[in-house]
């Protein structure tokens, strides 16, 4: 298999059903702005801008949050304890049904 | 009376596409002047990323981001550009002989017959809490930045973040504020260590209150700030008395006023016509991250290409008369201005 779904849900609200290929080493981030999602990937995906901002819905075992992914977490606003960053996130097989949320900007 | 400092080509951007395009400019013998709102040149590439190898560097295996500013001042220092940094590129103006007036944040005025755009991600600003009416205090009571620290001397002050510009204020300020408040979401800081040791010192001692899982959330006065209210994550909303709120979380890029020129935009960034990288607006050209054109990458390598070919349709702008020739540098070396 190497591809997975993940659903985004926007910040409208609004459901999206992603088909997301795992052999391309891509990121959340990438996938959403290439599906046009409101993803600004700002920085290019080095965990500098905080613009690729999710809440993990589902349960899925992700990679732990490195450094880098903490400290800008540290200075973005609207985190919960399950934000990540989509440039961080690397999607996996395991990742399959992975549902995570567009945090406001 | 402000004199005007007068070149060839004003650059604003001086981050590694603008300063290339020093050097193809002055391949041409074209002068230029660069303005930054970052106190440095190098763009993020010294502000953010200076320590990060970057592999795709034609030439380099592996360089790193601050090496590669350096070499690249390195190039063009036979070109003497000029530079004009910590201030912001406000305005653009045509004037009666057809040159541009740039003017600065600090007033600063640049006049030239060719503009480049090489702004990046924008202007580097402070990341600014998400308080509906913060706007409001700005300058009446919060500071995204500590200018001058004796505005805080005995005064109720409010410190936001968890970094170190967070926690080396605290300690500064600790000694000439009335009360300092210092605030962090989480419980671990993520500054230097000696920092954080110091910073818990202070609150055991009771020079400052520290209160950790928690954010401002809203503020209050009338006209200037009296208070700030906090949200604990299990302790809920609370008032602190405060006279300032300084909330340090860091600076993220903004389009900023280039926005406001009158060029075409699109999606934050600016349209080129891609034979040389011409805006909807002649004499100025919009080069690096900041453009957009159909296949864009936002590479530092297409940036230098693309000031290379700007340089050569701004000759034509800058010197309508002259002839212009195509040199290789193996050919004719490098002749200083």
């Amino acid at each position: 298999m190497n591809t997975i779904q993940v659903n985004i849900i926007d910040r409208e609200g609004a459901r999206h059903e992603l088909e997301a290929p795992t052999d391309m080493n891509m990121s959340v981030m990438e996938l959403c702005k290439s599906y046009e999602l409101p993803v600004e990937g700002t920085c290019g995906g080095m965990a500098l801008c905080a613009s690729c901002h999710v809440y993990v819905l589902s349960d899925q075992e992700l990679p732990e949050p490195t450094d880098d992914e903490i400290a800008m977490l540290d200075a973005a606003f609207f985190v919960k304890p399950n934000s990540r960053l989509g440039c961080q996130l690397k999607l996996k097989n395991e990742m399959d049904g992975l549902t995570l949320e567009l945090a406001p900007v | 009376m402000n004199t005007k400092i007068e070149t060839d080509i004003i650059i604003i951007g001086a981050g590694p596409v603008g300063l290339f395009a020093v050097f193809e400019a002055g391949l041409l013998k074209m002068r230029c002047h660069l303005i930054d709102a970052l106190p440095q040149p190098g763009g993020q590439l010294t502000e953010i990323y200076p320590k990060k190898p970057i592999y795709d560097i034609p030439g380099y295996p592996s360089v790193l981001a601050g090496d590669l500013v350096q070499n690249l001042m390195q190039q063009i220092a036979p070109f003497s550009p000029g530079f004009t940094l910590g201030e912001r590129a406000e305005s653009v103006e045509k004037q009666d002989d057809g040159r541009w007036l740039v003017t600065t944040s600090r007033g600063t005025q640049h006049l030239a017959p060719v503009i480049f755009i090489a702004g990046g991600l924008g202007s580097f600003e402070p990341r600014k809490p998400p308080i509906d009416n913060i706007e409001h205090f700005e300058d009446h009571g919060v500071e995204y930045f500590v200018r001058t620290p004796d505005i805080y001397k005995n005064r109720r002050v409010v410190i936001a973040g968890g970094g170190d510009s967070a926690l080396d204020w605290t300690i500064y300020l600790a000694d000439l504020a009335e009360k300092i408040t210092l605030i962090h979401r989480r419980t671990e800081f993520r500054g230097a260590p000696d920092s954080v040791e110091k910073v818990m010192e202070l609150a055991e001692s009771g020079k400052i209150k520290l209160i950790t899982n928690a954010q401002v959330v809203g503020l209050q006065g009338n006209g200037e700030l009296h208070g700030v209210t906090i949200q604990h994550d299990t302790e809920g909303e609370f008032q602190v008395d405060a006279d300032h709120f300084v909330p340090l979380f860091g600076l993220t890029p903004k389009l900023g006023p280039i926005g406001e020129w009158g060029l075409a935009i699109d999606k934050g960034a600016v349209e080129v016509n891609t034979s040389d990288y011409s805006t909807s607006v002649p004499g100025i050209y919009a080069i690096g991250d900041i453009n957009t054109y159909p296949g864009k990458l936002k590479l530092i390598l297409c940036g230098f290409h693309e000031a290379t070919l700007a340089c050569q349709s701004a000759f034509k702008v800058a010197f309508p008369d002259k002839k212009l020739s195509f040199k290789y540098t193996t050919v004719t070396g490098i002749e200083a201005l």
